[in-house]
């Protein structure tokens, strides 16, 4: 039997991981990856959680946020397009228009 | 046994959770994410979780990824592997994130659930996973569930307003 | 509770109207030869929906949706909110050349999802509402879809909303986990039961970043100048009331009551988030020539303003925060209409430079602006001056004395850029040509609302006082 703990600081680890992406790189696409990596680290720790707790209710959350990620995905792939079409750039700090 | 195949799965997934924030190149990011997630659909396997499990697959790795797939195909990748990966001071950056699991080793110790469910292993095994999720999804949970469906459909008209080359 | 019937939904009538509106908008916007029908549509519902909210208290679906007098304030916040907007757009988007009725569509679905935020007992609904709010706007901000500022504002808000909701689900997975629950009154029940662990002062530190975010509190708040400069005015103008209501609709609902037990841990760091954002907003607002960025910093500067009814916490301090929001609303709007008065073919009307002298070209609208930078600055006998001085006696009542000290010196730091905006309307010459007005009939019946009420608060605010204090329990 794996100590829910393991599950849990593996959760953990991710998600700083994705912290430390989202603050660090330029780009943005790699931005909303980390993003993404982020919500794994949560969903992770949540389906572990419900599974030591024999209830279904977190993995009810988890579905929750799949769909949620899924609809992000497709308003953000969709701004970054649009971002893309009036300015050459992909890169955070690159985005000279507003500063400070 | 499980503990070995727990170590595998989680030693793979935090490597490749650093692939993906570390590589050059965003094509070589999405593909370590698509592994990963891979892997994450594993751990629920592990833990009795074959729908989430299947989802995973099935709409991350399936239909998220391809999305950014789509987009990174945007980039200018010669460009983008020879410039700066990183803003600057990310080696400070580095020390938060290396901060925050310090914290969560520390605080996440002994975590004890609080409560106990009626789902334990062989009940959801009598219903299936399938089953006993929907069973709870569409009557506990009917209202987040209708939310959702309405953030689904601002989901569609956003990317078709925002990425429609042209509009009446 | 297994049985699931009509009867059920009856709490959530105003809900269920304005989701059936934002359905219809987006039908009736495919047929429509003027946009602007698709605008007067959503209003009208709003006026439906608004009339059931008082009809429509109790709770549903197993105290996931909570409609009370609290949630029912903030929902005729949030109602206020979007008929003045959609006012306020509908010329607007002709000169930005962005008149699509899409707009409209978003910003009913996006008031459905603060008004859901509002009255969610569980964190899940929470989520859900707040990700269906923010999901709306962050295609509101990137709506002129061929400005690059636009976009870019989109862009910057998308990134920062998506890592602050993930701080969110990490704060809930954590609750979950040491409570066995998402429905904040048995949290509430559990973590008085439990005490304070190391995690659940985790948890309580990751929802407050999350709330941070949402209602730009320093040091969590780099995103809402360049946000809030780059979106369409009109939407700048939704943004800067809305959402932030239903976030701290949300946040004083989460910890008053799911974490009210544990308030002599949290209140500390509150107070110093508090002191921190008046500093930085306010502070900063001085040194912007422009003055959509100005009033970034200056809703910055409020946020840490209403943030001290949390502090204060009970029916005293909500009512004082609820209060603050409902005539802060008003005011920024009413700010915002005059901004967008000014943007007209071909001028931006967004520098300082462009409100010289403006007394003397457009007597009417320096006016107008000058009620409103009087009750953001707190001068009586504007309307913000009632909403600060019951904040103050509620933070005083709670022997915060000091901290109303501290707020007081920042709201005269405030005075400095809010009448500076007077002082280049009143004292100074105009230069070079003459800002044209766009004043349409919605824009100035958007002006002459926000205008009233703001002066009307301001002379008699009893009834909204005992509202609030009602609303609040």
């Amino acid at each position: 039997m794996v100590p829910l703990y393991w599950y849990l600081w593996l959760g953990g680890v991710v998600f700083a991981i994705g912290v430390f992406g989202f603050l660090a790189r330029r780009n943005i696409i790699i931005m909303f990856l980390s993003i993404e990596l982020m919500l794994n680290g949560v969903n992770i720790s949540l389906v572990a959680l419900s599974h030591y707790m024999q209830d279904l209710r977190g993995q009810i959350l988890v579905f929750f946020i799949i769909a949620v990620a899924a609809a992000e995905a497709a308003i953000g792939l969709a701004i970054i397009i649009a971002m893309f079409r009036n300015r050459d750039t992909l890169h955070a700090d690159e985005m000279a228009e507003m500063k400070g | 046994m499980v503990e070995w195949f727990f170590g595998y799965l989680a030693g793979a997934v935090i490597l490749l959770a650093i692939l993906v924030v570390a590589s050059r190149n965003p094509v070589h990011s999405v593909l370590w994410m698509l592994l990963m997630f891979l892997h994450v659909a594993g751990l629920y396997l592990l833990l009795n979780a074959e729908f989430l499990a299947a989802t995973q697959v099935i709409v991350y790795a399936g239909a998220i990824l391809v999305l950014f797939l789509f987009v990174v195909m945007l980039l200018n990748l010669r460009e983008e592997i020879k410039i700066r990966r990183f803003t600057g001071g990310w080696l400070f950056k580095g020390l938060t994130a290396l901060g925050i699991i310090y914290v969560l080793r520390r605080g996440l110790e002994g975590f004890r659930v609080g409560f106990e469910g009626p789902w334990s292993i062989e009940a959801v095994g009598r219903a299936t996973h399938t089953r006993a999720l929907g069973q709870v999804l569409f009557t506990e949970y009917i209202l987040p569930f209708e939310i959702a469906s309405l953030l689904l459909l601002v989901a569609i008209v956003g990317a078709v307003f925002l990425s429609k080359k042209r509009l009446r | 509770m297994n049985e699931i019937n009509v009867s059920m939904l009856a709490p959530l009538l105003p809900e269920v109207i304005m989701a059936s509106a934002g359905i219809l908008v987006l039908l009736v916007e495919l047929v429509a030869r003027r946009k602007e029908t698709a605008g007067l549509l959503s209003i009208a519902a709003v006026a439906v929906a608004a009339y059931y909210v008082p009809h429509s208290f109790g709770k549903s679906f197993g105290g996931m949706f909570v409609s009370d007098g609290y949630s029912a304030f903030f929902k005729f916040i949030f109602f206020i909110n979007l008929i003045l907007t959609v006012l306020l757009s509908m010329r607007y988007l002709v000169i930005e050349k962005s008149n699509h009725g899409e707009y409209y569509s978003l910003v009913v679905f996006s008031t459905l999802g603060m008004m859901l935020m509002a009255s969610a007992g569980d964190l899940i609904v929470l989520y859900l509402g707040l990700e269906l709010m923010a999901l709306s706007s962050y295609v509101l901000a990137g709506f002129i879809r061929h400005d690059a500022r636009s976009s870019e504002a989109a862009v910057k808000y998308f990134l920062l909303g998506a890592f602050s909701s993930a701080l969110l689900l990490y704060g809930i997975t954590l609750v979950y986990g040491l409570t066995g629950t998402t429905d904040v009154s048995l949290i509430g029940a559990a973590v008085v039961e439990k005490g304070l662990s190391t995690p659940l002062f985790l948890s309580v530190v990751f929802l407050m970043a999350a709330f941070g975010f949402k209602t730009a509190l320093a040091p969590f708040h780099m995103w809402a100048p360049d946000v809030y400069e780059g979106a369409p005015t009109s939407v700048t103008a939704f943004m800067s009331v809305g959402p932030k209501a239903a976030a701290f609709a949300a946040f004083g609902r989460v910890f008053l009551t799911g974490f009210g037990s544990l308030s002599t841990d949290w209140t500390g760091i509150l107070v110093v988030l508090s002191i921190l954002t008046m500093a930085v907003g306010n502070i900063l607002a001085i040194q912007q020539d422009n003055i959509k960025r100005m009033l970034a910093y200056s809703s910055v500067a409020h946020a840490g303003y209403a943030v001290l009814g949390i502090i204060v916490g009970g029916a005293e301090g909500l009512a004082a925060m609820m209060n603050y929001l409902f005539i802060y609303g008003f005011m920024n709007l009413g700010a915002f209409a005059v901004v967008i008065m000014l943007r007209s073919e071909g001028v931006r009307g967004e520098a300082l430079e462009d409100y010289k002298g403006l007394a003397k070209t457009h007597p009417f609208a320096a006016a107008v602006m000058l009620v409103f930078m009087f009750s953001l600055t707190g001068i009586p006998p504007t309307a913000g001056f009632i909403g600060k001085f019951y904040l103050f006696k509620a933070v005083v009542g709670a022997g915060y004395a000091w901290l109303a000290v501290v707020t007081v010196i920042f709201s005269a730091i405030s005075a400095y850029f809010y009448l500076r905006v007077v002082m280049y309307m009143y004292m100074l010459e105009p230069e070079g040509e003459a800002v044209t007005l766009s004043l349409s009939p919605s824009l100035g019946l958007a002006l002459l609302i926000t205008t009233l009420v703001v002066i009307l608060i301001g002379v008699y605010p009893s009834p909204l006082l005992s509202f609030a204090r009602l609303a609040a329990g």
